[in-house]
């Protein structure tokens, strides 16, 4: 495998990914840790599973269905008291559109 | 009044009797949790007034003889949602979450008159070996305080353990539920993918998550699995097997069972003392009429690369719902919405969730999706079959649950790798989705030491059944911490 297998470039890519933001110095160590844990990881590349079916899911069931019946669910007013910004019974979100004129 | 020295039957027989209300065993749990927690710091929130309310209504109603769990107190992990108790997956993202349902297991605690005591402490959003990632506090383990309780149901196990409750419920999606119960020195069943609803359980890796009891004995284990388990409608993945009476058929001898030892669990990984407490436990085992024979599953050493690959894939995706907008953290001061998502996230998660965040985004992301998802998705098939084929000719599987007893608070905090070689024994459970239980099986230099016990899909039973046979036949599982409540 090539020596470096994660570099601080790539971290920030996959930060930016992942909605994450990091300063200079926890990228350097998040680098440094997924360098090693994603070295772990190569080890699978020396399993052979050629013809190997993929496992992504270990439940007995399969396509659960139900009846295409409307229920009642949560209340609105106990939903919108977690969110962390509302007006007129709507989540608040700030502008979604930059309107500084300078924005693309 | 020395209650937790009693089983759940125990305390059973007393509420019907009236020798003991629910609210004076409530008023007990309170006063004895307020001192012991002091010391381990196993809940993050408690819920003193509802269940002392819940209480008086239960001793006016009456205990029904045919509930063993009346009346019973009851810690919850706090990644298990509450209606109207805030639940916090120990994260900053959800310090003020107030749900507005209750997780399936939990309606059915209360729906069977048990008296929910608090929330319990845990590595945040689940993720962890030590609980000493939670974004609260630290849980301290109860035989030695410098020590962690394992993690991450490191709270519920530690309750348990001091003696707070006689039952808390835990989550397990890579050994959460077994490491900390042999770190505490009690019993922890992780039962079959699908046994129990995962609905209303914060997701980590929904794959692999399962709820499962963490109790002091194994007949209490096997009565509050018969609490939680069965099909629910609101989780798609929960089995319609039919569920047996777990505590039924646990003092059938065990003459004539077939057991199997892995050699790859018994190898130099392992903490020398802790192979001689398992080396023990298989010649009680044979005193008691099994066979025990050594196997091989071949694949189970790569069971920490895969799972740590599918786990933060699943977690990278679970937790992209945490954006700040309409639950939990949301940043100060935000420029726009973006600004909302990346610095809500980024202040509001902790350092091993963001590790997670990013391995599982690395393994899913172009380029490194075949060689490292797609990849250890076929490893997970591989580790299966080598159960299946074990199971061809053995009815359980034992070992030990951790490699070593519990380590010191801080000594491994610093280095994920080596966090991580802890569930080494646990994760290829989960990734086959069979049931897994951890049993007191002896001391290690002081501390507690589990065997774990591995099962065919569906058949929790014959892990009950033997370490029933393995409990009664021992003395470990009465060994309390000095700590130990009202002991």
């Amino acid at each position: 495998m090539a020596e470096e297998r994660i570099n601080a470039e790539q971290v920030a890519h996959v930060a930016g990914l992942a909605k994450l933001e990091f300063t200079p110095d926890q990228l350097e160590t998040f680098t440094g840790q997924l360098e090693k844990i994603i070295g772990m990881f190569e080890e699978l590349s020396t399993v052979d599973t050629k013809g190997v079916a993929v496992t992504s899911r270990v439940t007995d069931r399969h396509n659960a269905l139900r009846e295409d019946v409307a229920v009642k669910s949560n209340d609105r007013a106990a939903l919108l008291a977690n969110a962390p910004e509302t007006a007129n019974g709507l989540i608040k979100v700030p502008a979604i559109i930059d309107e500084s004129g300078d924005g693309e | 009044m020395d209650f937790f020295n009693q089983d759940l039957t125990s305390l059973h027989t007393d509420l019907v009797n009236k020798k003991l209300s629910a609210e004076e065993l409530t008023k007990a749990t309170f006063a004895n949790l307020k001192q012991t927690d002091a010391k381990i710091d196993a809940f993050l929130n408690l819920n003193e007034d509802a269940a002392l309310t819940a209480a008086k209504a239960l001793d006016t109603k009456g205990i029904n003889p045919a509930n063993v769990l009346a009346g019973i107190p009851v810690g919850v992990k706090d990644n298990i949602v509450t209606k109207g108790l805030t639940t916090t997956a120990a994260s900053k993202m959800l310090e003020n979450f107030v749900p507005v349902y209750n997780a399936t297991v939990v309606d059915k605690m209360t729906q069977n008159d048990m008296i929910i005591v608090g929330k319990t402490n845990l590595d945040e959003f689940a993720m962890g070996g030590s609980t000493e990632n939670s974004a609260f506090k630290v849980t301290k383990n109860p035989w030695d305080v410098s020590r962690v309780p394992g993690g991450s149901s490191g709270g519920s196990a530690a309750a348990v353990a001091a003696g707070q409750v006689p039952v808390a419920y835990g989550s397990d999606t890579g050994g959460s539920i077994r490491q900390p119960a042999s770190f505490n020195g009690i019993v922890g069943m992780k039962p079959t993918y699908g046994r129990v609803s995962r609905w209303g359980l914060i997701a980590f890796g929904s794959s692999l998550d399962q709820i499962g009891p963490m109790t002091r004995t194994v007949k209490d284990n096997a009565t509050a699995l018969n609490l939680i388990a069965g099909n629910d409608v609101h989780d798609g993945t929960s089995s319609k097997q039919a569920v047996p009476d777990f505590t039924a058929g646990l003092d059938g001898d065990i003459k004539g069972m077939k057991i199997a030892l892995p050699k790859e669990y018994m190898d130099e990984g392992i903490d020398p003392k802790v192979r001689e407490v398992i080396k023990a436990a298989v010649k009680q085992f044979e005193a008691l009429g099994a066979t025990v024979e050594e196997v091989s599953l071949p694949h189970s050493r790569y069971g920490v690369s895969a799972y740590y690959i599918i786990a933060s894939s699943e977690a990278s995706s679970n937790l992209q719902r945490f954006d700040g907008i309409r639950y939990g953290f949301r940043a100060q001061d935000v420029k726009n919405l973006e600004d909302v998502y990346v610095r809500s996230r980024s202040e509001g998660f902790g350092d091993e969730v963001k590790r997670r965040i990013m391995l599982g985004t690395f393994s899913l992301s172009a380029g490194y999706y075949d060689a490292y998802f797609h990849k250890a998705g076929q490893v997970r098939t591989l580790i299966i079959n080598d159960f299946n084929k074990v199971f061809e000719d053995y009815d359980l599987i034992i070992g030990p649950t951790a490699p070593t007893p519990a380590f010191k608070i801080g000594d491994e905090i610093s280095d994920p790798i080596t966090m991580y070689m802890n569930d080494v024994l646990t994760i290829p459970v989960n990734l086959a989705g069979l049931p897994g239980m951890s049993i007191p099986a002896g001391f290690a230099d002081g501390m507690p030491v589990g065997l774990q016990l591995i099962g065919k899909s569906f058949d929790e039973s014959t892990l009950y059944k033997a370490g029933y046979a393995f409990e009664q036949a021992t003395d470990f599982h009465q060994a309390t911490p000095d700590l130990g409540g009202q002991n």
